[in-house]
């Protein structure tokens, strides 16, 4: 880029970009600088925000409740992010939150061993494997029948709450079960179990994803399916794969999301989900119309979306501009990260740079 | 010829008719017949609406005289509109009907008011062009719910520096419990407010930000139970004790929460109460007697703070 930059404006060429420009155009620049500009903003704020204690055995402050709560998000945002890659989108993540709790909470509450641990194992298998379900449904939707994915996608996220709501006979499902709960609200090594899981699972996608050949064949799908095909990569069976992967990661969080407060609520668990899902990975720098995707920038597209939750009310301001601060700042982020600006810019200061040397020469 | 098939259809109708009403002075074993009532429940979004929902059934019941044809609307409003529609069809003697949204009535409104069938309004109310739509309305009072919860805020901890946990912006229950709040503790007593959007994942989140933000905070009003049950969580994680260090009020008497009141993690809850079927029927005989109605019902609140037992918990209908 920096190379077509300097020919445009007829200069002769620098070998290689330096480390400050390198810093200046990574992607993952304007999102971490938004992250940090909260966090720290928070702390100034509020001091005592960016302590962190240990109570009762676990860590404890401000900074691990935003991992808490990045927690359903990302597990959202990791599928999505792959999906939006293959050229696609799925929108039917926030109704399979809801289908994913309501299975496996009426599973707990017909079970007579609730507080059993392998009952709970059976409960979240149940909802990993309707999250599973769907998401391969969509997939074939999308890959054998060659269905719009916005449009494949859009069934599950009107249809999925009826099926959850059938599930639960129309009520609020509540049922008591310490083992299912300790995936919302325990802690393991000190950290909340919910941090843990996104954490393993991010790994877990980062590695199959960036350690063998998927992730390549995935961008060339989204870039051109149709030579992407023709030049041997299985595109059906890829995009089959991860329609299915973010599905079983929607049912994953609608556990994790649901299991604090133990209550499947068809109508409004995951409520609107799919577009946090969507503004992560947009945050993180990846393009809607497909292709080169950043899981890394992803994950902190979830940790802004949630310390800028939470910034709101540290800042004080009145719940009514939660919406307006929260646009705002995502705004921002996808201008600082807009190429076509970032290019006139530096065409902009070259040309400025040129002009000097002339007047010197 | 077109007159001939006219004659039979209406024939037809009122072979129907008497066959129809056949069946259900069958039914009517003292005698009277009984009021056909249709009732549209806008859905079960919650443990509230469940006991509500309970309640009607087990008010508009055969026992009593009624011959009621409940419709839950799965809070969508076509499903609503269509439920009334085949009420107007099936002749009912009173529609009844809980609005899952105040707007976009006027039509099928203007339709029952044209079939002569009177309205009865359930806990939320309608916007409507429709002139005089509904006979009665029967419902709680949020902003009375409000003012008793603040009442007792001024009277106990006068100098209590409150958080406000609000309900879902914008919603009928937020706007009017925190007006009616507010108005008796004083605005300059609230340090802050945040939405808890009725949830008790919500609640939580929003308390633990605020127990940063606002360190000196001693008192959380909570527009209801499952928020407040929220608060309880977030308050215990950072080390405090709900209930002691910090105070606090919630809306809404559901079982959790009374069971919180008990254990002293609660201080005062203002009941929303769900059960007032039997107020409904009362409504509808006095309507079908030709007595005149008043417009509005307000549902009596209860109000209830730590003296209250474990053996009356257990006794509570939701």
């Amino acid at each position: 880029m920096t190379q077509d930059v300097i020919n445009a404006v007829g200069r002769e060429t620098v070998s290689a970009p330096s480390l400050g420009t390198r810093i200046l155009t990574h992607h993952l620049l304007w999102p971490a600088v938004a992250f940090v500009v909260l966090i720290v903003a928070c702390g100034v704020f509020s001091p005592g925000f960016l302590d962190i204690t240990i109570r009762d055995g676990h860590l404890f402050g401000q900074l691990i409740d935003i991992l808490r709560a990045s927690a359903t998000p990302l597990l959202l945002a990791l599928g999505m992010c792959l999906v939006i890659a293959s050229g696609g989108i799925d929108l039917s993540v926030g109704a399979v939150m809801a289908m994913s709790l309501a299975i496996s909470l009426t599973f707990l509450k017909g079970s007579a061993s609730a507080n059993s641990v392998p009952t709970a194992l059976v409960a979240i298998g149940l909802g990993l494997l309707i999250g599973l379900a769907v998401g391969l449904f969509n997939g074939t939707m999308v890959s054998v029948l060659k269905i719009q994915p916005f449009i494949a996608t859009m069934i599950i996220m009107v249809a999925g709450r009826g099926i959850a709501m059938l599930m639960t006979k129309g009520q609020i499902t509540t049922v008591y079960a310490a083992p299912f709960k300790a995936i919302g609200s325990g802690f393991f090594l000190g950290l909340p179990i919910p941090v843990v899981i996104a954490a393993v699972v991010t790994v877990l996608v980062l590695v199959v994803v960036r350690k063998t050949a998927l992730g390549t064949l995935l961008e060339s799908i989204g870039i051109n399916r149709q030579a992407a095909h023709l030049a041997g990569v299985p595109a059906g069976a890829i995009i089959l794969l991860v329609y299915g992967l973010c599905g079983l990661l929607a049912g994953l969080a609608g556990m994790v999301y649901g299991a604090p407060t133990m209550a499947a609520d068809a109508n409004n668990i995951g409520l609107m989900k799919e577009l946090d899902a969507i503004l992560c990975v947009v945050i993180g720098g990846t393009s809607l119309a497909g292709g080169k995707f950043y899981l890394s920038g992803t994950v902190i597209g979830a940790l802004v979306l949630s310390t800028l939750e939470r910034a709101v009310i540290i800042f004080r301001f009145p719940s009514q501009t939660t919406p307006l601060f929260k646009a705002v700042v995502v705004i921002v982020i996808c201008v600082a990260q807009s190429r076509t600006l970032r290019e006139r810019i530096a065409r902009r200061s070259l040309r400025v740079q040129a002009a000097k040397g002339e007047v010197t020469r | 010829m077109f007159m001939k098939k006219k004659i039979i259809a209406a024939g037809l109708g009122l072979a129907l008719a008497v066959a129809l009403t056949g069946c259900g002075g069958d039914k009517g074993d003292t005698g009277t017949d009984l009021i056909k009532v249709g009732f549209s429940q806008l859905g079960a979004e919650s443990g509230w609406r469940t006991a509500n929902t309970e309640s009607v059934q087990a008010s508009l019941s055969k026992e009593n005289g009624f011959d009621l044809t409940f419709v839950d609307a799965q809070q969508k409003q076509e499903n609503q509109i269509k439920a009334l529609r085949d009420f107007i069809q099936q002749d009912v003697d009173v529609i009844a009907f809980s609005p899952v949204v105040e707007t976009g009535w006027d039509e099928v409104l203007q339709e029952i008011k044209d079939a002569g069938i009177p309205l009865v309004l359930v806990d939320r109310n309608v916007n409507t062009s429709v002139v005089d739509p509904y006979v009665t309305w029967i419902g709680a009072d949020f902003k009375l719910e409000g003012t008793m919860a603040g009442q007792w805020v001024a009277a106990n901890y006068p100098d209590a520096k409150i958080f406000e946990l609000q309900g879902t912006m914008g919603s009928a229950p937020q706007l009017d419990r925190e007006a009616g709040f507010d108005a008796e503790v004083g605005v300059e007593n609230i340090i802050g407010r945040a939405t808890g959007n009725f949830t008790r994942a919500e609640g939580k989140a929003a308390t633990e930000a605020a127990l940063q933000a606002y360190p000196e905070m001693n008192l959380i009003f909570a527009h209801n139970d499952d928020m407040g049950l929220g608060a309880v969580e977030a308050i215990k994680a950072a080390g405090k004790v709900p209930g002691v260090d910090i105070i606090i009020v919630t809306v809404d008497g559901v079982r959790a929460g009374m069971q919180a009141l008990v254990d002293g993690e609660f201080n005062y809850i203002v009941e929303c109460n769900p059960v007032f079927g039997d107020q409904i029927a009362g409504l509808i005989k006095d309507i079908m007697a030709g007595k005149s109605v008043p417009k509005t019902t307000i549902v009596v609140d209860a109000a209830f703070d730590q003296t209250i037992t474990q053996a009356f918990v257990d006794a509570r209908a939701y």
